[in-house]
């Protein structure tokens, strides 16, 4: 076919708002605020107050990750099981949530955490009733964010999960047991080394996102909880040092295509998507 | 084992009531006459009223309608083209076309948001409804362009050679031969491109200043404080985005069928 002009709108439109924009973050990473070439903006990162931050974003993000996948595997396991009836009305309900507004999703628990919030009202009123002060709160603190994150991820844990389970060939299973396995060996040895591929997945869907994220830390973390995505917003919106903020930008970028490509190292492209 | 045991079925319910405990809450508390978000003051549509008579909620709505729509139409023309162009490519161009898309669905949205924000600031263009347009286009062409590419290599590449053979011109060929084949790729192209859209908050939040969607009113009213009308409003999107996807679900059923 002789159509290879067609593609010229979207390679002049590629260029212009996907390469062009990235260099221009490269360049000013390395660069000072009058145009000088440096390696300051990247040696300022290492500065404890910023390491601890990414480090906080990293355990908070692997944690958020851990717990979608110790949920999220037997709601998976469970769902993927042939004789469960209503099936596709349940997994509906799995994937409804991940089409809904993230900030709704995280709207949504703010107003049962915040102060006067139907879970944290609650969980005052048990403690007055058995003698206690009322005064727990459950908003701007780590719990809050991590739970936050779990709420509005755990759905893209457990579609990909249960994509890759139920694709699993039965009749492997029915040898494993004809050849005399027991229930933990056929699922120790036969049905979880065939999920590994949605458990990849599954994670990559989780992690990146959370690793990301400012908005649910700025909302149920308060002002003073701080994640990486919360430093890039401030330095580009607040602070205004747009070097600095490029640099950690590209930093991101970088440690998220290294995981990625660890990722795909060990788990292969068939572990399904959402779409 | 006839079905599954009533821990099995018991553990996956507990798990949707988790998703959906605080989605209820809000949608229940949205028809609470008291402010109140623990205590029921009875039935109440004042803060639906409320929503309809606010005009930066109704502005929020124009915008981000518009610029779904507008983006979506955009994205999936250049990305249907891209697609096409591609398939005639040979290897070397092609994946350099293709790394680009890549790209671009590689990066995390905080950082495809604050790039373009870059670039829009380094060219003067002032931040508004334009540079959120050209931002949800860009973000939009990749997902197009991933939707049409399948179909056209499941194409049977001598039904275009074929009416070319028979005197059709090349562009009679690709309105009549090759369109048709790739429409239903197209066609999710542009429903993934308009929910997408329609759902982001990061990049548009870096890519405008006053012209806000609704995503963007829902976080500056959310940091504000909370208030029953977001409540309703929440509950507002959360129906529509419900309603699109039984009927997305439908249709695909029915074509299928």
């Amino acid at each position: 076919m002789k159509t290879k002009p067609f593609a010229a709108p979207y390679a002049v439109w590629m260029l212009l708002f996907t390469i062009v924009p990235i260099a221009l973050v490269a360049a000013y990473s390395f660069t000072t605020a009058d145009g000088a070439l440096t390696l300051r903006n990247m040696a300022n990162f290492l500065d404890p107050i910023y390491i601890t931050v990414l480090l906080r974003s990293l355990g908070i993000a692997l944690l958020c990750t851990l717990i979608c996948l110790l949920v999220g595997y037997p709601a998976a396991y469970v769902l993927a099981q042939k004789d469960f009836d209503k099936k596709g009305v349940l997994v509906l309900l799995f994937v409804i949530p991940m089409w809904m507004n993230f900030l709704l999703r995280t709207y949504a628990w703010l107003t049962l955490l915040e102060s006067n919030g139907l879970i944290t009202s609650t969980v005052n009123r048990v403690i007055e009733f058995f003698g206690g002060q009322g005064n727990v709160r459950l908003l701007y603190n780590y719990g809050a964010v991590l739970m936050g994150m779990v709420y509005n991820y755990l759905p893209f844990m457990v579609l990909p999960l249960y994509t890759s389970l139920s694709r699993l060939d039965r009749r492997v299973v029915e040898a494993a047991e004809d050849l005399g396995a027991n229930r933990s060996q056929v699922f120790l040895r036969v049905v979880f080394p065939l999920s590994v591929p949605g458990i990849f997945s599954g994670v990559t869907m989780v992690f990146m996102p959370a690793i990301t994220t400012f908005v649910i830390s700025r909302l149920l973390g308060g002002a003073q909880f701080k994640l990486f995505g919360d430093l890039i917003e401030q330095q580009f919106l607040f602070t205004g040092n747009w070097n600095f903020g490029s640099a950690m930008s590209l930093i991101m970028m970088v440690l998220l295509l290294l995981s990625m490509s660890i990722m795909n190292r060990y788990g292969d492209q068939e572990g399904g998507g959402i779409f | 084992m006839k079905s599954a045991g009533f821990f099995k079925r018991g553990y996956v319910y507990l798990v949707l009531a988790f998703l959906y405990m605080p989605i209820l809450t809000l949608i229940v508390f949205s028809f609470n006459a008291s402010k109140s978000r623990a205590v029921w003051g009875g039935f109440t549509l004042d803060w639906y009223r409320a929503l309809f008579q606010n005009s930066e909620i109704l502005n929020a709505l124009y915008v981000t309608l518009a610029v779904a729509l507008l983006a979506a139409v955009t994205a999936t023309f250049i990305g249907t083209l891209g697609a096409i162009g591609m398939f005639s490519m040979k290897n070397g161009p092609k994946s350099l076309l293709l790394a680009a898309a890549n790209l671009s669905m590689l990066t995390p949205d905080i950082v495809i948001g604050i790039s373009l924000m870059i670039l829009f600031l380094f060219a003067n263009l002032p931040l508004g409804f334009g540079t959120m347009l050209l931002a949800h286009v860009s973000f939009n062409v990749p997902y197009v362009l991933f939707s049409v590419l399948p179909r056209l290599k499941q194409m049977n590449g001598s039904a275009y050679e074929a009416a070319l053979d028979l005197g059709a011109t090349h562009w009679q060929a690709i309105r009549k031969i090759v369109l048709p084949e790739i429409m239903p790729g197209i066609l999710t192209g542009f429903i993934l491109a308009f929910t997408l859209s329609l759902d982001d908050f990061v990049i548009s939040f870096f890519t405008t200043s006053e012209v806000q969607n609704l995503s963007i009113l829902v976080y500056s009213m959310a940091r504000r404080g909370i208030h029953p009308t977001i409540n309703a409003l929440s509950t507002l999107m959360f129906v529509a985005i419900v309603a699109l996807l039984l009927l997305v679900n439908r249709k695909s059923s029915i074509l299928e069928r």
